[in-house]
């Protein structure tokens, strides 16, 4: 082992080709689709899909075994979720509400990977490396329920007489929600992925996920959300009366565990992995605006003096020098999290960590950005304001700010749920 | 690659530099701090440990190769025992490594091997100046070519022990740009303040001004010979080893509090139950890694030769300044009132915290 921050050479092809695809996918209609509310980047969608299909990245379809390795052939270190963490940050670099809609399961099929047995994934995750782009979405929060995830209402109930599970409740926040149920002939069939309870009173432990079809009676999108940013991102209501799926649509095991808690835990699995996904998001969006800012003061003559003490600087040079200090470490963060997840280290914490610091970074480059280009940041001639709102959902979405320091002070101060709440 | 895990040889030397820091710096050092002295047997025992001398090749009486990574590893296992301590190790670096990095073939084989090779000397180097705006790039200190000769004038500070020191190396401007220069004690026109300096803390690492009145070096004793060098390495080499030390103290001062929270009760609980608490600990963890990363990945661009590895250099120390300072300050307020009583160390590593801001030069390896 070593310290090593060389970019692999795979990542670094990829994101020559993702830049490419930022700019001229991205950011070509960005104004457009924050303009158009609801509005469907088709274009983006259709060749994100072609693409991966092709190269298979980013895609959490099952792969084909692989047959009859070199077994002398000398074993590269994988870097799965450090490719993705890259890709990640260059298309929110380009537009994070159009990546939001990037298809290919997203968080819905991010549960079914942390939860689902083989026959499962297979049943599910096959469908996003067929010939539409498909969508998957995970519908976690209630009207009543946010990031206390143990207030969940919704219900599932076993019908022995059918074999069925019984679903019932609100669902709200969904991310992709709608173009994951609502039909669209230029979609594949997608899921949402619904936790609900198969046992109120059993609290955490009776918590499941459920994958319900996109047509499945009972189930309607109720409500589309005009939001501050990520305006590309179709974020839906869901209402689920009497919702029937097959008993096997349930991920984890169908019975009550009451010690172990084993069900929401896989919930929570899947935050694990993705904090520092999503992390990347923010760190791309802060990226895009600390660039527009650098480039307006050289375009203005305005130089950076690196090497300096503090209070040489002037106060632009101050606040951009702080601001490259929290991007460049909000980033490594990232990249310390996944390289953790690629090597199968525990990254509990390291994947909060760098939720927490891309959180604050995010929202104050942002904010620092607009109050500095003074009226053209202000202006939605350029794009920067557009960044300032997409980037505070970063702080929110995946676990707020408060939600991960929680997390991150327990496993440094060795408490769990009961000690620190 | 990405890789975050020290090498073997590496872990070695944080293992070994870890348990000098706990087992001998941490337990001496409030009372050096309050009597304003080091036992010298501490100083040797972290010399020997060769930290330096792992950084210097062969040739020149060490045992290894310069890295930059190894060297910030080691500085943030050391300072989490005690920074002055650190600081007084680690002051012969002050003098080899800008004489490594800059130096003339003719000026390493001459100066290196002679503190490399025997127990610890106090060899040093006068960066910093006693004004508000000092900066580095711009020192009032000059160097002027007289003849076959560079003439320094001006005035040190905050340089570690000057006093019994063998040579040291002075920075002056010349024509406009930061040179080094290897002044020998018995330069005529050099003085050495007789009074250690007081300051606000590193109270055990004797610092002292130094005046220059027309002092006289040969031409050979520019670092760099003739052509002279660039002062961008040697500031870069400082600033990631003040922004590892930064992380040390930082982590120590984060541990402490940390360990504290968890005893003291208010209310019916420990403290560290307290959002309050709990949350300005978990901030003060993630600032701690964000800097220590930065610091890592400057110091790797500073070893594989990348482009903006001065830069980063610049960034991870001022990042470091700041996270210093917050993470110490909120240590102090953890503790409450205890914060602020010397018995307990925590107020040292807030006066500590403060300095990295002002040490530029002070440190380097």
């Amino acid at each position: 082992m070593t310290i090593e921050f060389e970019t692999p050479k795979p990542i670094a092809q990829q994101q020559y080709v993702l830049k490419t695809v930022a700019e001229n996918m991205m950011r070509s209609v960005s104004r457009e689709m924050d303009e158009n509310e609801h509005a469907v980047p088709y274009g983006y969608i259709e060749f994100m899909h072609a693409a991966m299909r092709a190269t298979g990245a980013g895609s959490l379809a099952p792969k084909e075994e692989k047959k009859e390795e070199d077994p002398n052939k000398p074993k590269r270190p994988p870097i799965g979720y450090q490719l993705l963490a890259h890709m990640l940050e260059m298309l929110s670099w380009g537009d994070v509400g159009m990546y939001l809609v990037t298809p290919g399961g997203g968080l819905g099929a991010a549960a079914v990977q942390a939860a689902a047995t083989p026959e499962q994934k297979q049943k599910f995750l096959a469908r996003f490396g067929g010939e539409k782009p498909t969508f998957a979405a995970m519908c976690m929060t209630e009207p009543g329920a946010g990031s206390d995830t143990s207030a969940i209402k919704a219900t599932a109930v076993l019908d022995e007489k059918t074999d069925e599970w019984v679903i019932n409740g609100e669902k709200i926040f969904v991310t992709a929600g709608h173009k994951s149920m609502a039909a669209d002939e230029q979609f594949g069939k997608g899921f949402i992925v619904v936790w609900a309870s198969i046992d109120p009173k059993a609290g955490r432990a009776g918590m499941r996920g459920f994958v319900i079809e996109q047509g499945t009676p009972g189930v309607t999108v109720t409500k589309l959300e005009h939001k501050l940013g990520i305006r590309a991102s179709d974020t839906a209501a869901i209402s689920l009366v009497d919702a029937r799926v097959p008993f096997d649509h349930v991920l984890g095991s169908p019975t009550v565990e009451r010690q172990t808690e084993k069900g929401f835990k896989k919930a929570m699995a899947t935050f694990d992995a993705t904090r520092p996904l999503v992390a990347a998001t923010g760190i791309g969006v802060a990226r895009a605006a600390l660039e527009f800012v650098k480039e307006k003061l050289a375009e203005n003559g305005v130089q950076i003096r690196y090497g300096l003490p503090r209070n040489k600087l002037t106060s632009i040079e101050r606040d951009v020098i702080d601001m490259e200090i929290m991007l460049r470490a909000g980033w490594l963060m990232v990249v310390k999290a996944v390289w953790m997840a690629d090597n199968a280290k525990p990254n509990a914490l390291e994947s909060s960590m760098s939720k927490v610091k891309a959180g604050d970074v995010t929202t104050r480059i942002t904010q620092k950005a607009v109050e500095l280009m003074g009226p053209l940041g202000y202006s939605r001639e350029f794009l920067l304001e557009k960044w300032f709102r997409d980037a505070k959902i970063t702080d929110i979405y995946e676990g707020t700010g408060q939600i991960n320091r929680l997390v991150v002070a327990r496993q440094i101060l060795g408490y769990g749920g009961s000690e620190l709440r | 690659m990405y890789s975050f895990e020290p090498n073997e040889e590496q872990q070695m030397l944080m293992d070994a530099v870890s348990r000098f820091a706990a087992n001998d710096l941490r337990p001496v050092a409030h009372d050096a701090e309050e009597e304003g002295k080091l036992p010298l047997k501490i100083i040797s025992k972290g010399w020997e440990m060769g930290v330096l001398q792992a950084s210097i090749p062969e040739a020149y009486g060490g045992f290894g190769e310069r890295s930059a990574v190894t060297g910030v590893l080691a500085a943030e296992e050391m300072a989490f025992g005690d920074l002055a301590g650190t600081l007084a190790v680690m002051t012969p670096s002050l003098f080899v490594t800008p004489i490594l990095l800059a130096g003339t073939e003719e000026q390493k084989q001459q100066y290196i091997p002679p503190v490399i090779e025997g127990d610890w000397q106090p060899y040093t180097a006068a960066l910093i100046e006693y004004a508000f705006d000092f900066d580095a790039l711009a020192l009032k200190t000059t160097a002027t070519a007289d003849g076959g000769d560079y003439v320094l004038n001006g005035e040190k500070a905050f340089v570690p022990y000057a006093k019994d020191a063998q040579a040291m190396i002075v920075y002056a401007s010349l024509d406009g740009q930061t040179q080094g220069f290897i002044v020998p004690k018995t330069a005529a026109g050099l003085r050495v303040q007789e009074e250690a300096e007081k300051l606000m803390s590193l109270k055990a690492l004797p610092t002292y001004r130094v005046t220059l009145e027309g002092v006289r070096v040969p031409k050979s004793n520019r670092l760099g010979g003739e052509t002279g060098h660039d002062i961008g390495p040697i500031l870069a080499a400082s600033w990631v080893t003040l922004a590892a030390m930064a992380v040390g103290v930082a982590r120590a001062a984060f541990e402490y509090s940390r360990d504290y929270a968890k005893e003291r009760e208010a209310f019916g609980v420990k403290i560290a139950q307290k959002q309050a608490i709990a949350f300005f600990l978990a901030e003060m963890a993630t600032e701690i890694e964000a800097i220590r990363m930065l610091t890592w990945e400057a110091a790797w661009k500073l070893d594989s030769g990348a482009e903006d590895g001065y830069q980063s250099a610049y960034l991870a120390y001022m990042g470091a300044t700041d996270m210093a300072m917050m993470v110490t300050d909120r240590a102090v307020q953890i503790l409450g009132g205890y914060g602020y009583i010397r018995e307990y160390p925590v107020e040292m590593w807030m006066r500590n915290g403060r300095g990295f801001a002002t040490f530029t030069g002070l440190a380097i390896g």
